[in-house]
């Protein structure tokens, strides 16, 4: 490939300011080098190798990389090998058939991975302007991975050639880059750093941020023309020792004692059970070892170590500065605007994507708990096992994905089959259980625990401990990405649609049909329902099937991003129940307020704490404890004769 | 008035005589004191249960006289023991940690001594400072009323919060629960300061007593269980038979009635909810020392269902139910999960219990709810001829208290 490419290779090489040597004088002078190559000492040969401008350094260097470079034994000269019948077939650097040679002649030379990627990084010049767009694509991005000075010239080069406007966007972009980085101009620098204002990007911040990256110093006084970040004063801005340390560590000022050294010198003076005098029962209390300590310094026996007013002089008598690595003002002002810039885009981007966080977690509450709104809200039916129908639906989704292998179909598929298992199971359980017990609210939650507990352990019986993957087709896979900081992904979305629909879909089954009706009714007054013509006993059953299967469609929902154990109900009960509480029970938008409520408020406490989701749970509880003191009867509170008693 | 509190309540006097026959007979037989016939591992058992059976007096107190389903009873009994473990370990590792240093040629400096206990302790949730909730640890005589104080403190805002607001009933419960929930995930975090999940350990070795055999330990401790049970036991049903008593059985049969008759219902309510947690907590105390490690999961809202499924089995509204319940379905549970209990082969599946203890806990649970509301203790009736009145449909149990099923539904 290289055959075509050495016009433009040549065009490239042209360019490059340094032209020193011709390529068999610098192979001559650095034979020793490139026969052992060291990542510490091989960068120099390499660039020289490079300087020459030599088509035939490009066919070197490839052939070096690929570890396909030998040298004769005879007289040291080297080829490109290729495996034949005996030993080596040779091509000279030239790119001419060199004839064979046995394998006993010549020296395979193999260069270790950090020599190869510092000759990668060096061939990566030659690519820039590859005929290929992949190939210099793949350059592009091998610079972005690791630029470095020797880079820019022949990336300046490259820009004008390309022809290709996305590459040539690119390269432009990785050009500034490497401007802010390298140039030694300094107002090209700062006015590549301004040029990124208020760009968004990650790889900007990371390229900004190292331009002010700090030392921390101490000296008697603020050195001049150093590029100062920041006074710093002991006590506030760092702690007192951290400043002494500092100050030791700059040799300003003598070590502190520490405890162990103190307690080591006393014991190396230790002599008849006592220690300068002070008997070894003394040394049990710090105001003994320091009096021991004290009469061996005026004894002359230990050196005498800062005392706690003389370090406390020390911090007066010095200054404490963060310093700029970067030793020009102009570049690190430049870069604290454009990043003070770029922070204030970031904040309300990051802002609008917690929002984007804090809905998604919304819904899969809602989902989870738009259920237990009918039962529990609108039947007043505590139901504990409401978690292992989520469970059970995550399940169902598991088995039907076993039997129908195609992802969509089986999704599709599932979610009615969760719906039509877990509407049985609801339906059975009222019938059995619950129908016996509604004037026994208490004793409805303790039968449907053991309900609850008893598939719980079934379902590990039958399923094993380990946890099930339940897998999304793959046009939910990935994200949709507006740029670094916002980003959803298409799970979520599908899950926020999921209780949209079904939000629509309650509300219209309540206020729209004869059953919705008829539900109400037996709500507010089965009695007088009954003697209208309704069968209570018919409509709790269908209104509590009907509140299990939408938790079975949950389950369904949030197996696709959670695992699928026997434990998935029982992480998500008491969050369901704390969102059907706050938001009021008996109202399905009390149960979208709890959800939005709860979403929202975890998220922001998360990011408050981001490494600390327990803690997030923890506050979120107690703020629900301390939140039903002031709406005890939730967000949207049922008023008049609906709230019953 | 006449008669004697014991005349009246002749339930207590079996109850100790029952009691003290089953202390003397284990004693006796213990590897500890007597002929060795009872391993040491089955004596903690047995004490363990014991303080079971008096945590389940206080669910018994709260839930089956009052009327309110605490589900986090079994939070304050884990408190109870971490804050005696905490004094435990510290005064162990203090032990310790003075023994290595007396090595040394200079003696060491409380401070030191401090120091290393902190980072023994703290080492495994990479800390060596002391965080701020272990102040007391080092003394006994401050950390001691802890026990007591913590969990105490912890009921009493909780209940004043939650019974100012008028939450009850199913409501309470739920709300208990999340309390237990959040309690326990505060607790997992390595930062809380009580060595997150890895928990505190080592409890079974006491302070000043390490020439001591576990034999013996485990005998006293028993011993001491089984005392506090019967003092338990013998204060609440004092509680219980006074007209406070009567007081707390009205708030369970008709809250709003008794409010409107001038009885401070939300006075009451807390002085029972804080009393029974601290009774917890004493359970608590007692019962890590025994079982040697106490961590956040025991703060789990299943332990607390477990505890109202205990109470609910053995029968709710009288003081030996819990105990029965408590001691019955603990030691059911820990023969049917050691392994010991013989598999059935059905010929195409083979039920190993392991497996379906659980399941079959569940469903018999269902089973006591919906068919004998008054658990095992409603035996007791039939032998001492004590038949409810007939009238119209079955019982209902004490939660809807005086009401039978028909008269509920009207």
């Amino acid at each position: 490939m290289f055959r075509i490419l050495l016009p433009l290779v040549m065009a490239v090489c042209l360019a490059l300011p340094v032209f020193a040597q011709g390529l068999p004088e610098v192979l001559a002078t650095e034979r020793a080098k490139i026969e052992k190559p060291s990542r510490q000492s091989i960068g120099p040969v390499i660039d020289a190798i490079v300087a020459t401008g030599d088509p035939a350094a490009a066919r070197m260097l490839a052939a070096w990389a690929e570890r396909k470079l030998g040298q004769r034994k005879a007289d040291g000269a080297f080829f490109i090998l290729e495996k034949a019948d005996e030993g080596w077939a040779l091509t000279g650097l030239d790119g001419a058939p060199a004839g064979t040679a046995l394998k006993a002649d010549m020296v395979e030379l193999k260069p270790n991975a950090g020599v190869r990627e510092l000759i990668g990084a060096a061939l990566v010049q030659f690519t820039l302007s590859d005929p290929d767009p992949a190939q210099r694509a793949r350059a592009l991005d091998a610079i972005a991975k690791s630029p470095s000075e020797t880079q820019l010239e022949p990336l300046r080069a490259a820009i004008a050639t390309e022809a290709d406007p996305v590459l040539r966007a690119r390269k432009e972009r990785l050009e500034r880059f490497l401007t802010l980085q390298f140039d030694p101009d300094i107002e090209a620098r700062v006015a590549a750093i301004e040029s990124f204002r208020g760009d968004t990007a990650l790889d900007v911040r990371a390229a900004l941020n190292p331009l002010l990256a700090t030392t921390r110093k101490a000296a008697i006084a603020l050195p001049e023309g150093a590029n100062i970040a920041a006074t710093l004063r002991p006590g506030s801005d760092l702690t007192e020792v951290e400043a002494y340390d500092l100050l030791v560590a700059a040799n300003l000022a003598p070590a502190r004692l520490t405890s162990e050294a103190q307690k080591a010198a006393l014991a190396a003076n230790l002599s008849n059970g006592q220690v300068a005098g002070v008997p070894v029962a003394d040394l049990a209390t710090r105001e003994g070892r320091d009096r021991a300590y004290e009469a061996m310094e005026k004894a002359g026996t230990v050196p005498t170590a800062a005392t706690d007013a003389e370090v406390d002089a020390a911090l007066q008598a010095h200054v404490f500065f963060d310093e700029y690595t970067q030793p020009d003002a102009r570049i690190t002002s430049a870069a604290r605007a454009t990043l003070g810039s770029i922070d204030t885009r970031v904040g309300l981007m990051t802002a609008t994507d917690l929002a984007l966080d804090a809905l998604s977690l919304a819904s899969i509450y809602f989902l989870a708990a738009i259920g237990l709104a009918i039962t529990f809200g609108v039947m007043r039916v505590i139901n504990m096992a409401h978690g292992e129908f989520i469970m059970m639906g995550a399940y169902t989704g598991y088995v039907v994905q076993q039997l129908i292998p195609n992802y969509t179909v089986s999704i599709i598929v599932a979610l009615p089959m969760a719906f039509a298992v877990t509407f049985m199971a609801g339906v059975a359980m009222e019938r059995l259980v619950i129908r016996h017990l509604y004037r026994r609210p208490l004793e409805t939650l303790l039968a449907t625990f053991g309900i609850s507990i008893a598939l719980q352990q079934i379902a590990k019986n039958i399923f094993g401990t380990q946890a099930r993957p339940l897998t999304s087709p793959a046009w939910l896979d990935g994200a949709l990405v507006f740029n670094d900081v916002i980003s959803i992904s298409y799970i979520r979305i599908a899950i926020f649609v999921l209780a949209l629909l079904f939000l629509g879909f309650f509300l219209w089954l309540m206020k729209r049909t004869r059953l919705g009706l008829e539900v109400r009714a037996v709500t507010q007054n089965p009695a007088m329902a009954a003697s209208m013509g309704i069968d209570p006993g018919r409509i709790n059953m269908l209104t509590f099937g009907l509140g299990s299967g939408i938790a079975g469609i949950a389950g369904v929902a949030i197996g696709l991003f959670a695992k699928v154990t026997s434990e998935l109900g029982s992480d998500y009960i008491v969050q369901s129940f704390m969102t059907v509480v706050v938001g009021g029970v008996g109202n399905i938008w009390g149960a979208l307020a709890g959800a939005a409520m709860i979403g929202g408020f975890q998220k922001v406490i998360e990011w408050l704490n981001p490494a600390n989701t327990l803690a997030a749970q923890t506050y979120m509880i107690l703020f629900i404890i301390l939140f039903i003191q002031f709406r005890p009867r939730g967000i949207i509170a049922l008023k008049g004769r609906a709230a019953g008693d | 008035m006449t008669r004697s509190f014991l005349a009246r309540n002749p339930s207590v006097l079996w109850f100790l005589l029952i009691l003290s026959a089953f202390t003397l007979v284990v004693t006796l037989l213990a590897e500890g004191f007597g002929l060795g016939l009872i391993p040491t591992a089955f004596v903690k058992v047995l004490g363990k249960t014991l303080c079971l059976c008096l945590v389940a007096l206080a669910m018994d107190l709260i839930w089956g006289y009052t009327g309110i389903l605490s589900l986090g009873h079994m939070a304050f009994f884990a408190l109870g023991g971490y804050m005696l473990g905490m004094w435990l370990m510290y005064a162990r590792t203090e032990e310790i940690v003075v023994q290595s240093l007396a090595g040394s040629p200079i003696p060491a400096t409380p401070d030191e001594v401090a120091q290393g206990v902190a980072t023994q302790i703290f080492g495994v949730v990479g800390a060596s400072e002391l965080p701020v909730v272990w102040s007391f640890a080092h003394s006994a005589w401050l950390q001691l009323p802890l026990v007591l104080i913590v969990p105490g403190l912890f009921a009493l805002i909780f209940g004043w919060l939650a019974f100012r607001a008028r939450v009850n009933g199913v409501y309470l419960s739920i709300l208990t629960q999340a309390m237990t929930l959040a309690l326990a995930l505060y607790l997992f975090q390595n930062d809380s300061g009580l060595r997150g999940n890895n928990g505190l350990s080592g409890l079974q070795n006491l302070p000043g007593l390490g020439e001591v055999p576990q034999s013996t330990l485990s005998i006293s401790f028993f011993l001491a269980s089984a005392a506090l049970l019967a003092a338990g036991y013998v204060t609440l049903a004092w509680i219980t038979a006074g007209k406070f008593g009567s007081a707390l059985r009205a708030i369970r049969d008709d809250e709003q009635r008794l409010r409107f008759l001038g009885y401070p219902v939300e006075g009451y309510k807390l002085f029972v909810f804080t009393l029974t947690a601290m009774i917890a907590a004493i359970a608590g105390a007692l019962y890590y020392p025994q079982a040697g490690i106490i961590n956040p999961a025991e703060l789990a809202p299943i332990a607390s269902i477990y505890l109202a499924v205990w109470v609910a089995i053995g029968g709710r509204g009288r003081l030996y139910g819990a105990v029965i319940g408590a001691a019955f379905v603990s030691l059911l549970s820990s023969w049917f999960t050691g392994g010991t209990a013989p598999s059935i082969p059905l010929g195409f599946y083979t039920i190993h219990w392991v497996d379906w203890w659980t399941v079959l806990l569940g469903l018999s649970f269902v089973l006591v709810t919906l068919f004998a509301p008054k658990g095992i203790g409603g035996l007791f009736d039939r032998f001492a001829h004590i038949g409810t009145p007939e009238r119209h449909g079955a019982d209902l149990g004490p939660d809807a208290g005086s009401l039978q099923e028909r008269e509920a539904q009207e």
